[in-house]
């Protein structure tokens, strides 16, 4: 067996609950000890807000904060200014379609998605599509259920204006050929929006190199903090997106009939925003870097190998998902409902997804009311998988009595 | 205490998923879809009231085993009791899915089989999603819904 990361104790979750397999790591991510510890210092060290005391503690937490605009811009290859602050990938890839789209985009014009989407990167276009009397098209999936160049090609004309794709499948862990695809995009003149959650905590994201018009993703997922994340867009394109929200903070002069917001990407951060979980969010880069996503990736790599083998001889189970790229297997007990199965991982503390994963779109391309879903992350082993497995040969063999 | 799967799925239960009983909808009868998104249980109940009494109870729908035998336990305990009867004893039931016995427990008939459920809470909502739907039928609610 090849040698794992062995990070499980950085996990305070993991030695409270010894006994758990976690995961459900596409729904969240458990947190190290480094970022739960940076939100304590915040709270205990100089918990004021930002960007508005001229007194020495803020401008501590306004440094903190900012310095994470710093970090997260090198992360990404991205330049400062280009690093929008949001709630997360879902409120980043709203602002795109609401502040963006729904100014640039004309009736006939088309914008392009996928049924592999969460529901957060197709409902925003559909409503805009509704609102503006665009065409919503779909890419067809080939028969793995994979967005490819070619069916990319078959969809684009010279009406498309916006493209929105996620770059790995929350349900089916396949990686988009996004940078194929951009280039394909930009030949038409259409932006491509990237929804990068599932990416993120697994791969290296360079926004040069992909050359992606907008990109975002969500720290929870990365074993950052929830409520916080990270939008990216050109600096061209955030200076003509429009703000979906205003007040204070985002605005520059305020008059009785009219007000100059700031420029980006201040404009699109209005209140006080969660400062502990901005602040914290540099550890979660800082400790993903001090790993490698090179490190990463073996590690998740080995474990889908050994599950994969382990899983193969079991009868009674399908899975979905048997070529996917990324450590994520999606599946069913043939016999039992995903809730039913769900139990038995329960008692076996194995913590995995059942449900559409917000995703309805696959699941109905997949024929399911819902499936399961087991993430492996970096502080998975291998006797997280026997326990899995365990836990699938008796749901199997359980409800195959039946 | 360790709970174990066979706690949850009994014998009765097995009984009304393998056999559902009143299952199939019949057009004119009060009728409520409710579905619970997040797993995709989802029932359509109906409840056919003459006179104050529950003359028939029809459900159809897709979910899990605890979701769609519920459902037709529900049909048969339901089945000629008056509306005030029949609100009692689907609040004894959702007293019984939190772990509180109800004083008359025989009132539940064959619905105490889901006594064991308060140990998973994570499938209370899945053995309480048929009675939640004829519990507003009999308030006098109809059409579409969606669980929270």
């Amino acid at each position: 067996m090849d040698k794992l990361l062995d990070v499980k104790k950085d996990f305070p979750v993991l030695k409270y609950h010894p006994e758990l397999a976690y995961l459900d790591t596409g729904a969240t991510a458990l947190k190290p000890n480094c970022v739960i510890d940076k939100m304590n210092e915040y709270y205990n060290n100089y918990g004021v807000n930002v960007n508005r005391g001229v007194y020495q503690l803020s401008y501590q937490a306004t440094l903190e904060y900012e310095e994470t605009r710093t970090v997260t811009a090198k992360f990404l290859n991205a330049k400062e200014k280009e690093i929008v602050f949001t709630k997360g990938a879902s409120n980043g890839l709203n602002m795109v379609a609401l502040g963006y789209g729904r100014y640039l985009l004309q009736e006939g014009d088309e914008i392009i998605t996928s049924e592999l989407e969460h529901h957060s990167n197709v409902l925003p276009w559909m409503e805009i599509a509704k609102e503006n009397k665009c065409i919503l098209k779909y890419v067809d999936l080939d028969s793995t259920g994979r967005i490819t160049v070619e069916a990319f090609r078959k969809v684009l004309s010279p009406k498309t204006k916006v493209v929105a794709l996620t770059y790995v499948s929350n349900v089916m862990g396949y990686i988009t050929p996004i940078k194929e695809i951009i280039a394909l995009a930009h030949e038409v003149g259409a932006i491509v929006v990237v929804d990068a959650a599932q990416a993120v905590p697994h791969m290296k994201i360079d926004v040069k190199a992909l050359d992606c018009d907008f990109l975002a993703f969500s720290a929870h997922k990365m074993m950052g903090p929830t409520g916080f994340g990270i939008l990216y867009g050109k600096y061209k394109h955030l200076k003509q997106m429009h703000p979906i929200e205003f007040g204070g903070d985002m605005i520059d002069i305020v008059e009785k009939f009219d007000a100059i917001p700031k420029d980006p990407p201040f404009k699109f951060e209005t209140g006080t925003p969660p400062v502990a979980e901005a602040i914290a969010f540099k550890a979660a880069i800082e400790y993903i870097e001090s790993i490698g996503y090179e490190n990463i990736h073996a590690h998740e790599q080995a474990l889908l190998a050994y599950a994969r083998e382990k899983l193969k001889d079991i009868p009674g189970i399908t899975i979905y998902n048997p070529t996917a790229e990324t450590a994520i297997i999606t599946f069913n007990i043939n016999k039992a409902h995903p809730h039913d199965a769900a139990t038995i991982f329960d008692e076996h503390h194995v913590a995995l997804r059942a449900g559409h994963h917000c995703a309805q779109l696959i699941t109905k391309w997949l024929e399911c009311v819902a499936t399961l879903r087991a993430c492996i992350y970096i502080y998975n082993d291998y006797q997280d998988i026997d326990q899995f497995v365990e836990a699938v040969k008796e749901a199997a063999a359980y409800f195959e009595e039946w | 205490m360790q709970n174990h799967i066979s706690d949850l799925y009994n014998q009765v239960i097995n009984e009304h998923r393998k056999y559902p009983r009143n299952k199939g909808l019949i057009e004119g009868y009060k009728t409520l879809h409710l579905k619970n998104p997040s797993c995709g249980d989802d029932v359509t109940i109906q409840v056919n009231v003459k006179d104050n009494v529950i003359v028939d109870v029809r459900h159809d729908g897709t979910g899990c085993v605890i979701c769609c035998s519920s459902a037709s336990v529900m049909s048969e305990v339901l089945m000629g009791k008056t509306v005030e009867e029949a609100n009692e004893i689907i609040d004894d039931f959702y007293e019984l899915i939190k772990g509180n016995m109800p004083e008359d427990e025989d009132r539940l008939e064959d619905a105490i089989v889901y006594v064991n459920i308060h140990n998973f809470p994570p499938r209370a909502k899945c053995a309480t999603l048929a009675w939640r739907a004829a519990g507003a039928l009999l308030l006098g609610d109809e059409g579409e819904q969606e669980d929270e």
